[in-house]
């Protein structure tokens, strides 16, 4: 088996993950309410730390998976934070 | 062997977030798609995780793959959970063919009331006035903040 198969099928799912981005983007774009667009954020932060684990699979390079799991937790604040906007200015 | 793992599970880490990302793209309210975003998403990351350990194989980045994998597992459920919540109690709008709305008959006190009866009909009937009580509920919070 050729020794690069993992590192290609890598670089495929950052491709597919990258179409994951847009799609969600889309839904930032029309939103209609605040919550459905942190919705949308917190979904291009988790594909963000699976681009970030693509890539370190992709590039060889393990360090890749530090800023993966500080991602991960300050989406978790920033989601929490804009919930309670939300809760306490309204949807707009 | 080990290589053709670390491909299935990027394989199948990508399929869950790319349907997540459709879900949330198509799907027809918040809450359903909260459920594609938070569920499949964290799913499909997890799985990615876990073709990087099953990789590289070494250690420390096994202990960090799982960390980052528990780190997301304890906390999407919980920043979906705030969202979902305040986008309710801000009066964001149910899909027309909810069924169940339990909140709603928690908040209102009808514990009494079997689900069976409630039709698709009776969930239009009552949305004004329950889109006034989120508001009057939220509103007297908000004035007591100010």
């Amino acid at each position: 088996m050729s020794p690069f198969v993992v590192e290609t099928a890598a670089a495929v799912v950052l491709a597919v993950l990258a179409l994951s981005a847009v799609l969600a983007f889309v839904r930032i774009v029309r939103g209609p309410t605040l919550p459905d667009r942190v919705v949308a954020i917190d979904l291009i932060a988790t594909v963000a730390v699976g681009v970030l684990a693509a890539s370190a699979i992709a590039f060889n390079q393990p360090a890749l998976l530090q800023p993966a799991l500080v991602l991960g937790l300050i989406t978790f604040l920033g989601t929490v934070a804009f919930a309670r906007y939300v809760q306490r200015t309204g949807q707009r | 062997m080990m290589d053709w793992i670390s491909v299935s599970l990027l394989a199948v880490g990508a399929v869950f977030t790319l349907l997540a990302a459709v879900g949330v793209m198509r799907l027809p309210d918040l809450f359903t798609r909260m459920q594609a975003s938070t569920k499949s998403a964290t799913l499909g990351v997890a799985c990615m995780m876990m073709a990087t350990l099953t990789h590289f194989g070494d250690l420390t980045v096994s202990a960090r793959a799982l960390l980052i994998v528990a780190a997301l597992f304890l906390t999407a459920p919980v920043a979906a959970h705030a969202i979902g919540r305040a986008a309710y109690l801000r009066g964001v709008e149910l899909w027309d063919g909810t069924m169940f709305d339990e909140l709603r008959e928690h908040r209102e006190g009808r514990t009494s009331r079997t689900r069976g009866e409630r039709g698709r009909g009776d969930a239009f009937d009552h949305e004004d006035e329950d889109l006034a009580r989120a508001g009057e509920l939220t509103g007297a919070g908000a004035d007591r903040r100010r």
